[in-house]
């Protein structure tokens, strides 16, 4: 009985303010895109970083002849050298570092011509131009400032480099991205906020009559405000769903469809990660909803 | 069943006060007509005892509760004890009669089966039996009054307040609502209106509280409505016109009935 009434009552609501609410329903619709749009960002950043980070590695570049720096004074580093940095990647360095392997001068040009078969191998650069180094793959490779604090300044360590920093520019502009669309996200969050406060504000004064008999005999609080937040809440939620809807076409025909054909090398996010994001979405319309209500209620249907 | 123990009630900061002082005690089952002028604080009263607001001073005891300290969330339990009728009946005029009266029961959880048994007694009773489907336009105010007394009464309250019930109605229609009103006061439902309605009030010959500029100046058991300027005061031969404070007081009349 109760169920039924208040849904009669929030669906006549609706109907009353039909603009109103449409309103409401396409402002936390842009909102909510945006903000979807911002954890699809992160989605995606964090899934570059999974993928690629398993294939970068930490190069430790040891002297070769004739560096300035002041590790390598002694010259070319030595097996001595080389051992001993070994011997502490091995010992100090366990946890961090779960593989190492020597490439010599030679393996490097080897490498080298194999990726550029067309460069000036045998007549201007030879093996000897090429820089030895030990390669660490680490076990998390967030903890590359572990490693190069305890490598960096030892006798015939050059240089401790982190692969990761090629893949830096695009994180930093990824992140810029979210940055960009949570602030959108935020403002359009501000004004769905004030609308849905206006749009509840509006049906409680056309329903001022019902809610003054209401409050004559007795109907409780709850039960007096309850078609209200509802109205507030199914508006916001309904924009949410077609937010998460929108997200979700979005990532069908233009990440799926088309980016991973032109770019097919990148691992990108995917329908499911929507899916992943979409109820986050709607618990934030409800959120959305309950706090404007909150602030409005109180004041135009108080007992 | 109401008790006032010296309320007094301010609206603004050093404004004369609506009720000054005010002790009344009305028992169970009694019927008490709440009478003066306008500004004299009868509404005052009445919204004290619906707890729409607060006393200033004082306490207010309403069916056995401290209303004056009644946290917000048990008032809707009082008002359910508590039936209200208005001048205006405040008939929501987009609902039938029958809706109307079943919506006071639907806002209080009342199960379906009850409000479908309830509602037509009560139209019955207040003899509105078979216009439940009319729209409070197609009623004439006398059928509206009696529409909004039922749904006043249609939960069974304790304690009936009518705020000026006869205010909108013509002399002939009021003893109708009137003889309603009695009814339901025999019922054991105690009865608090509020009127100016001088012929009701000294035909009743009901309990009659008096109140002149919030405090109360006559509490009499079988009275009439009191005294009452006469309309026209007889002022002799003299020539000067109606003035305020010039007029001669009229010997007292007392109206009809008594």
């Amino acid at each position: 009985m109760r169920f039924q009434f208040v849904l009669g009552e929030v669906f006549s609501g609706l109907r009353r303010n039909t603009t109103m609410v449409v309103a409401v329903v396409l402002v936390t619709f842009v909102s909510l895109t945006f903000v979807g749009a911002a954890a699809l960002l992160q989605a995606q950043i964090g899934k570059l970083k999974d993928d690629w980070y398993d294939l970068v590695e930490v190069s430790v570049f040891l002297c070769p002849e004739g560096s300035v720096s002041p590790t390598c004074a002694g010259g070319e580093a030595t097996d001595d050298q080389i051992d001993a940095v070994r011997q502490i990647i091995e010992t100090e360095l366990s946890d961090e570092v779960s593989k190492v392997y020597f490439e010599s001068k030679e393996q490097a040009f080897e490498a080298f011509s194999e990726r550029y078969p067309d460069g000036y191998q045998g007549t201007q650069l030879t093996a000897d131009d090429m820089q030895a180094s030990l390669r660490l793959k680490l076990s998390d490779a967030e903890q590359f400032a572990v490693v190069s604090d305890v490598l960096s300044g030892r006798d015939g360590v050059e240089i401790v480099e982190d692969q990761r920093a090629v893949f830096e520019p695009l994180f930093r502009t990824l992140n810029v991205a979210t940055l960009l669309a949570a602030g959108l996200a935020g403002v359009m969050l501000l004004a769905a906020v004030l609308l849905i406060t206006t749009t509840i504000r509006l049906s409680a004064v056309s329903r001022r009559k019902e809610t003054e008999i209401m409050r004559l005999v007795g109907a409780s609080n709850l039960f007096i405000q309850l078609p209200f937040l509802l109205e507030g809440a199914l508006a916001a939620v309904l924009g949410s769903l077609l937010a998460g809807g929108g997200l979700w076409l979005a990532v069908r025909f233009m990440v799926s469809d088309w980016l991973e054909r032109s770019v097919d090398w990148v691992a990108y996010v995917s329908e499911v990660d929507v899916l992943r994001v979409a109820p986050l979405l709607v618990i934030m319309a409800v959120a959305l909803a309950a706090v404007s209500s909150f602030f409005t209620l109180n004041r135009y249907t108080r007992i | 069943m109401i008790r006032f123990e010296n309320v007094s009630k301010v609206y603004a900061r050093g404004a004369r006060p609506a009720l000054d002082q005010v002790s009344v005690d009305v028992e169970r089952g009694e019927f008490v007509f709440l009478v003066g002028a306008s500004g004299s604080g009868k509404s005052t009263f009445l919204s004290l005892v619906l707890r729409e607001q607060r006393p200033t001073r004082g306490r207010v005891y309403v069916a056995g509760r401290d209303v004056a300290n009644l946290s917000g969330w048990r008032v809707p339990t009082l008002r359910r004890q508590l039936g209200v009728v208005f001048q205006d009946f405040r008939l929501l005029q987009n609902k039938t009669v029958h809706e109307n009266v079943a919506f006071a029961l639907q806002v209080i959880g009342k199960p379906r089966h009850v409000i479908r048994d309830t509602v037509p007694e009560v139209l019955d009773m207040v003899g509105l039996a078979g216009k439940g489907k009319r729209m409070p336009t197609e009623l004439s105010g006398g059928e509206q009054q009696r529409a909004a007394i039922a749904r006043a009464i249609v939960n069974r309250p304790q304690i009936l307040l009518a705020d000026e019930p006869t205010g909108n109605l013509d002399p002939t229609t009021s003893l109708g609502i009137m003889r309603l009103l009695d009814r339901i006061n025999r019922t054991g439902t105690t009865v608090v209106m509020a009127t100016h309605d001088d012929e009701i009030v000294n035909e009743m010959r009901r309990r009659v509280v008096e109140l002149s500029d919030g405090v109360v100046v006559r509490d009499e058991a079988r009275g009439g409505y009191g005294e009452r300027e006469a309309i026209l005061p007889d002022v002799g031969a003299s020539p000067v016109l109606d003035a305020p404070g010039s007029g001669t007081r009229a010997p007292v009349q007392t109206v009809r009935g008594v």
